[in-house]
């Protein structure tokens, strides 16, 4: 089904960005505001849903060639792969560390373990929501 | 981990590297590799063993799950030394065997290597093992090995019938097995066969002891091929040859008279264990013995009397166990005998039973056949097999100068005890045992005078027969030269392993340090025993001269009443019976499945609720109600209405959308903005899913649902939100527990996150969260694979 409606299309341009930046902010805003690799995943998600309703599949496929299937799998592995870290400082499966650290530009900033594993989340979701969409879409009668 | 563990490792570990080794080299057959794994465990457990002077059991120990009492803890005494040489030592040899057996061009090789390792790796563990439970899972890869090489010509119907039934048979008996481990450790404490000997007495108080001993009893009588779950094991020879040699007769179908042996300290003082084991081992002898005589399969014929002979093994060990029993205390040692002649006899099986499957698997690889009625006349042409299958067929039936004849003597010496010992009406059993051997005896004279006397019919064989190539005929020369050696020699093991090993199995028979030793010897005089099988030897030629005259007693038992059809219309029976189950409720239909789910809800949860008198209504705490809670409320409440209502499929929908962002306004409300946004983000994606489901669906048709089904969903409908609503209103009014939210508080100094819900989620609950996108990312393949595949298998039909 492809609609060619210009506003639609002019806006989601737009939008999209918007939307992209912000689910990123949220993702890593999570640690101390409201948010989290769930929410960010699920917003990064609507992004893509707007570009496939407003554009086709294929469309969205050449500018965005990402497998979902593999971006979903990738992300538990993620997670998955933080849990296990903890076995090399001899502490139980997930044990979440954190520190501070003096970067460039960004001054005293905390590095947490938990952010790579909500990076997985971020990952599992988007790839899970999208392979559903997109599978469902692409399902000739 | 120490050197004995990793003598158990190795053949694991050697299994990805097989294929390997198939893969890339294809020049030298990839047995040559394999042999070197049981050749080296053979060296490394022969070097525990000496000539002059018994093994000092030898204990370590390695813990595997502390918590559940799981070590790893191996226990090599003279008992296992002699399996895991038995093991090792014919699976050299039978590795050998399959080099010349196993075509390389036409075998999948690197399949059938790895299978074995697997197996070999297995047995070697459930004969180390100290640890009960650590004992049934090595035990139960052995089942799953055999399963798999059974069936290695899968493409044939009765390889994969045969390789079933031997599972179900072996695995179910493995069960039942390890229901009786578990009761043991109850009643002790335990899992350490070392400690429950030594604790013996006080398991044996347990008011399970006897139900624990019948279920370890069927776990080894399923897997030894006792009657009468013996019928699997001629279906295990649809197995390739060298497999059959090596499980089905020398190993695996040993692992049960193994555990009967070794847990024989525990179980043996008392009379339903000697009873059980003699009375099965008996009748088991017995069939065994009559069946295989009127087999024209050869290989189903060495099946049957493997039966018999474990069957033989079997009732020696029971008669042992009397040794144990308080009552006959002051003649314990005589019954020794009998478990000296069990050991022996098993040594002497393993040797000339896998000494005539590797002859039966050269007559079937040089002639194309293996019936009877087409073989005859072969000793010219395979001269060497004639003498080898002479000696091995000799030994089974107990004739000298082999070394059957001699645990053949000490067999009848432990069951003439019985009835010298004890009652005289105990004179059943040897008689019993008299008469298999007269059908041992003639099996033995079919296995060599039809196969290799008689009128050749070349025209009848597939191929031009003519003797085996020397590299096959190494391995059963060795075995038929160690069946010679052992008659002369006898012993050379009598003092270091046989003596021992009976030790170990009747440690208590001994604990007052009487001196006993173990003295074989060929010549006892002319006494009993000799006579019976000078009796055999008379009665069996003539048995076996006029035996067409007496083929017809078979029939008196019609086929419709044997054990195989019953074993066929039970399994027939019971796919039956679960598919009417299954039928019976797998509808199909969407609305049914989640009426089930509903109706479990309302019983399990709100039936607990009403039973326990849970019920509390306590509005004490409760904050004062706005008004626009109220009108959000009443706005939810209308929604839900009009779309039980509604006729129209887009209006539904967007009436659910509306449900769900006043959920998400009253998270705002209620000040959870990360379930707020989380609500939201949800609600906008599946609105969008619902609207692509929606494209796929047929509009709502005219159909009327019938009124009975929209009463019983309504009944269902009130009753889940009457449940859901008292649920919640309790989880209000109780206050059983201290609440766990105080813990999270810290959530800034434990996690260094600010945000408690984010903290929650990836750090102190990380499992659950990594748990639920695992849950995730499942569902997706799923519905990926409902969707893209589901026209992918239609194509191949």
């Amino acid at each position: 089904m492809k609609f060619t409606d210009v506003f639609l299309q002019t806006s989601t341009k737009i939008l999209v960005f918007i939307i992209m930046t912000f689910s990123i902010f949220i993702l890593f805003a999570g640690h101390h505001n409201p948010g989290g690799g769930f929410i960010g995943g699920l917003i990064t998600s609507s992004a893509l849903v707007l570009l496939y309703i407003t554009f086709d599949l294929q469309t969205v496929r050449d500018i965005i060639p990402v497998d979902f299937n593999q971006l979903a799998a990738g992300g538990v592995i993620v997670s998955v792969l933080t849990g296990t870290a903890s076995f090399l400082f001899h502490v139980p499966f997930l044990t979440q560390t954190f520190t501070y650290v003096d970067l460039p530009l960004l001054g005293n900033t905390e590095l947490a373990s938990a952010v790579i594993f909500d990076l997985g989340v971020y990952m599992t979701v988007i790839g899970t929501t999208m392979t559903i969409i997109t599978s469902i879409s692409e399902d000739e009668k | 981990m120490t050197l004995l563990h990793m003598a158990i490792l190795i053949p694991f570990f050697s299994v990805p590297l097989i294929p390997l080794l198939y893969k890339y080299v294809h020049q030298i057959h990839t047995g040559w590799f394999v042999m070197v794994i049981p050749a080296l465990l053979l060296i490394l457990f022969a070097s525990y063993y000496s000539m002059q002077q018994p093994l000092d059991p030898v204990i370590y120990s390695v813990p595997w799950i502390p918590s559940l009492d799981i070590h790893f803890t191996i226990y090599l005494d003279s008992l296992s030394l002699l399996f895991v040489l038995l093991i090792t030592g014919i699976g050299v040899l039978v590795v050998l065997y399959s080099i010349y057996y196993m075509s390389m061009d036409r075998e999948k090789l690197h399949l059938f290597y790895a299978y074995l390792m697997l197996f070999m790796g297995a047995m070697l563990g459930s004969v180390l093992s100290d640890n009960l439970l650590v004992l049934y899972a090595f035990w139960e890869l052995t089942s799953v090995s055999s399963f798999l090489l059974i069936a290695f010509w899968y493409h044939r119907k009765r390889s994969r019938y045969g390789a079933q039934k031997s599972m179900f048979i072996t695995m179910s008996g493995g069960f039942s097995m390890l229901l009786g481990f578990i009761i043991l450790y109850v009643a002790s404490g335990t899992f350490s066969i070392r400690e429950l000997i030594a604790l013996s007495d006080q398991v044996s108080q347990h008011s399970l002891f006897i139900p624990a001993m019948f279920f370890i009893l069927l776990g080894a009588f399923t897997k030894s091929a006792q009657f009468p779950f013996h019928i699997w094991l001629p279906d295990a020879m649809e197995a390739p040859t060298p497999i059959s040699a090596y499980l089905h007769s020398a190993t695996m179908v040993k692992a049960g008279v193994y555990l009967v042996a070794r847990l024989t300290p525990i179980f043996g003082g008392h009379q339903e264990w000697f009873w059980t084991i003699t009375i099965t081992g008996l009748i088991t002898l017995f069939i065994g013995s009559l069946k295989a005589v009127r087999q024209s399969d050869l290989k189903a014929l060495l099946a049957f009397s493997t039966i018999s002979q474990i069957g033989l093994i079997m009732t020696l060990l029971g008669i042992g166990s009397i040794a144990l029993n308080s009552q006959y205390s002051g003649s314990s040692l005589l019954f020794a005998g009998a478990t000296v002649a069990a050991i022996f006899h098993l040594i002497n099986h393993s040797i000339f039973k896998g000494c005539l499957f590797m002859m039966i698997g050269i007559l079937d690889h040089e002639t194309g056949t293996r019936d009877i009625r087409r073989l005859g006349g072969l000793i010219h042409i395979m001269p060497v097999s004639f003498t080898l299958t002479l000696i091995g067929a000799f030994s089974m039936a107990g004739l000298p100068p082999f070394s059957g004849f001699l645990s053949k003597e000490m067999f009848f010496s432990g069951v003439l005890m019985t009835s010298r010992n004890l009652d005289s009406w105990f004179i059943v059993i040897p008689i019993i045992a008299w008469i298999a051997s007269i059908f041992t005896f003639v099996y033995c004279m079919i296995l060599i005078f039809k196969v290799f006397t008689g009128p050749y019919q070349p025209k009848r064989l597939d191929r031009k027969p003519h003797e085996a190539p020397i590299g096959m005929l190494i391995s059963p020369m060795i075995l038929a030269a160690l069946v010679v050696i052992l008659f002369f020699f006898p012993n050379w093991i009598a003092s270091t392993l046989l003596e021992p090993s009976v030790k170990a199995i009747l440690p208590q028979a001994f604990a007052n340090g009487e001196e006993w030793h173990v003295h074989i010897s060929v010549w006892h005089g002319l006494n009993t025993e000799l006579l019976m099988t000078i009796g055999i030897v008379i009665l069996g030629t003539l048995l076996y001269k006029n035996f067409h005259k007496f083929r017809n007693m078979y029939e008196i038992i019609p086929s419709r009443f044997s054990l195989n059809q019953a074993y066929d219309s039970g399994l027939v029976g019971m796919e039956r019976i679960s598919g009417m189950i299954t039928r019976f409720y797998m509808t199909g239909s969407s609305p049914r499945y989640l009426s089930y789910l509903f109706v479990f809800l309302i019983v399990i949860v709100g039936g607990s609720l009403f039973l326990q008198d849970a019920f509390v209504l306590d509005l004490s705490d409760n904050a004062p109600i706005e008004l626009y809670e109220y009108l959000l409320g009443f706005t939810m409440v209308a929604a839900s209405i009009y779309m039980i209502f509604t006729k129209s499929r887009l209006i539904s929908i967007i009436v659910v959308s509306v449900i769900g962002y006043i959920v998400s306004l009253f998270f705002v409300i209620f000040r959870a903005p990360d379930l707020a946004l989380t609500q939201l983000v949800v609600e906008t994606i599946s609105t969008a899913l619902f609207l692509l489901c929606f494209y796929f669906l047929p509009k709502v048709s005219k159909y009327v649902t019938p009124v009975k089904f929209r009463i019983s969903n309504a009944i269902i409908a009130v009753g889940v939100g009457l449940t859901l609503t008292l649920i919640g209103l309790t989880a209000q009014g109780h206050h059983l527990f201290v609440p766990i939210a105080e813990y999270y508080k810290d959530s800034y100094t434990l996690a260094g996150a600010k945000n408690m819900v984010n903290a929650i989620l990836v750090d102190f609950r990380a499992f659950d969260t990594m748990l639920e996108i695992v849950v995730l990312f499942a569902a997706g393949v799923g519905i990926y694979t409902l969707i893209n595949l589901r026209h992918a298998g239609r194509k191949d039909q």
